[in-house]
């Protein structure tokens, strides 16, 4: 830990940064996200298996941008969520440090996109293994039992938008769920209204989710939300052979075609 | 289920669908009266969302259609389309919504004959599936919109 307090006192004594986004102790047992920007305070940093949030979420916010430069405690779906903005012309090189802890304790730290796209993997962002379990069991359901698992599912959605918030790639400044000339989304939570949400959100995110979970871990209620944009990226990464958050220049993977895309299903 | 007429909504572009059934109409071939031909500029510009909120409003089958690829008046509008609605119908049928009851076309404006053809084939087929009430039943009663029957 000591590695990670040293490294983040150093950027900002330095001035590298002005703020240092990582995880402290929370009011319980968990931990949650810690702003730093007193370098006598970088001691209160933590990194730890219940550091779980994607922390890249707070880089487009404009109160955040307001204070500077940022450096962030990174994990692999961050680094993936940081490309995947790069892509989206969201970020430009040098807006933001990384330090990535390691096995060992040390912490390395990565700025340049080049760099990033080395420290990342495929590998990085999959689903767990009881996640990787409900999608595959859901989908070997017969038609009817998934409309009703997932009606049951979305049943229970309050529209909090949690999952909205917490997602790095979810940063439009107008939702479409905010829009009401015309209401595309019906505002009383019923079911149905409900999957037109979920929809909407898994279709915006499509081939731009990079698969933290971060949207699943943020519902109240506990909707398995993510698989809905693990089955479209899985289809994408088969059908057009693309994959989010793996290049900082990639373009992406709906805004293009080839005359050879898939079209068995037309008539 | 004998008297059942499924309502299908058509989204069709307005320069090689949207033609082809006015060629249709003018070849005087005669096709299901079913359908209610809805016109947009191009395929690219049906968002996924006009499909939802068609089931939401009493539709029982769907039709999408437009330029044949490399006709499009926009050069890549329907190629554009065609890769949102593989990753669409992907996400609905994960989600459980019947599928079957979502047809794409690419029909030309010189196509009068297939326009019948694919416009007495969805009919014949939704009418085959019955209403799609199950969609709808999924709104409370009281706030169905057009006191949608289901
Ligand atoms: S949709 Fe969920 S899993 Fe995908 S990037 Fe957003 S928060 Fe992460
Ligand atoms: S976080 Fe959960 S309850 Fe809230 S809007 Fe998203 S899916 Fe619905």
């Amino acid at each position: 830990m000591s590695a990670l307090h040293d490294a983040a006192r150093g950027i900002l004594e330095s001035g590298a940064a002005a703020v240092v986004i990582g995880h402290g102790e929370g009011t319980a047992t968990g931990a949650r996200p810690l702003f730093v920007r007193d370098p006598a305070k970088a001691g209160e940093l933590v990194f730890d298996e219940r550091c779980v949030h994607n922390l890249a979420v707070y880089l487009l916010k404009p109160e955040v941008k307001a204070l500077g430069r940022a450096a962030l405690v990174g994990q692999p779906p961050t680094l993936r969520s940081v490309l995947q903005l790069a892509a989206e012309q969201q970020l430009k090189e040098g807006d933001v440090i990384l330090l990535l802890p390691e096995p060992d304790g040390g912490v390395r730290q990565v700025e340049s996109f080049a760099d990033i796209e080395r420290a990342v993997s495929e590998a990085d962002a999959q689903l767990s293994p009881e996640e990787r379990a409900c999608l595959d069991e859901v989908a070997a359901l017969p038609r009817e039992e998934r409309w009703r698992f997932w009606q049951q599912e979305f049943t229970r959605c309050l529209k909090c938008y949690a999952c909205r918030a917490a997602c790095p790639l979810c940063y439009c400044t107008q939702c479409i769920v905010d829009v009401n000339q015309p209401q595309w989304i019906p505002v009383p939570p019923h079911p149905l209204g409900n999957m037109d949400w979920h929809v909407v959100r898994a279709m915006h995110l499509a081939g731009r989710c990079i698969g933290c979970g971060a949207c699943a871990r943020a519902c109240p209620v506990d909707i398995p939300l993510n698989l809905l944009n693990q089955v479209i990226e899985e289809e994408i990464a088969g059908q057009f052979d693309a994959r989010a958050g793996l290049s900082a220049s990639a373009s992406y993977a709906l805004s293009t075609f080839t005359t050879g895309d898939k079209d068995t299903f037309i008539r | 289920m004998a008297d059942f007429e499924p309502k299908i909504t058509a989204f069709v572009c307005t320069w090689c669908t949207y033609a082809g059934a006015d060629l249709t109409g003018t070849s005087r071939i005669k096709y299901a009266s079913n359908v209610r031909v809805l016109r947009v500029p191009c395929t690219g510009r049906i968002d996924f969302m006009y499909v939802l909120q068609a089931f939401a409003q009493g539709a029982d089958g769907i039709i999408v259609s437009g330029c044949h690829p490399a006709d499009c008046h926009y050069t890549s509008g329907n190629l554009h389309a065609r890769r949102r609605w593989v990753v669409f119908r992907k996400l609905l049928d994960f989600v459980g919504v019947d599928t079957r009851r979502i047809h794409f076309a690419w029909v030309s404006a010189a196509e009068g004959a297939k326009w019948a053809d694919l416009v007495n084939s969805v009919v014949a087929s939704v009418r085959e599936l019955g209403p799609y009430d199950e969609y709808r039943q999924a709104i409370p009663s009281h706030i169905r919109p057009g006191g949608v029957a289901a």
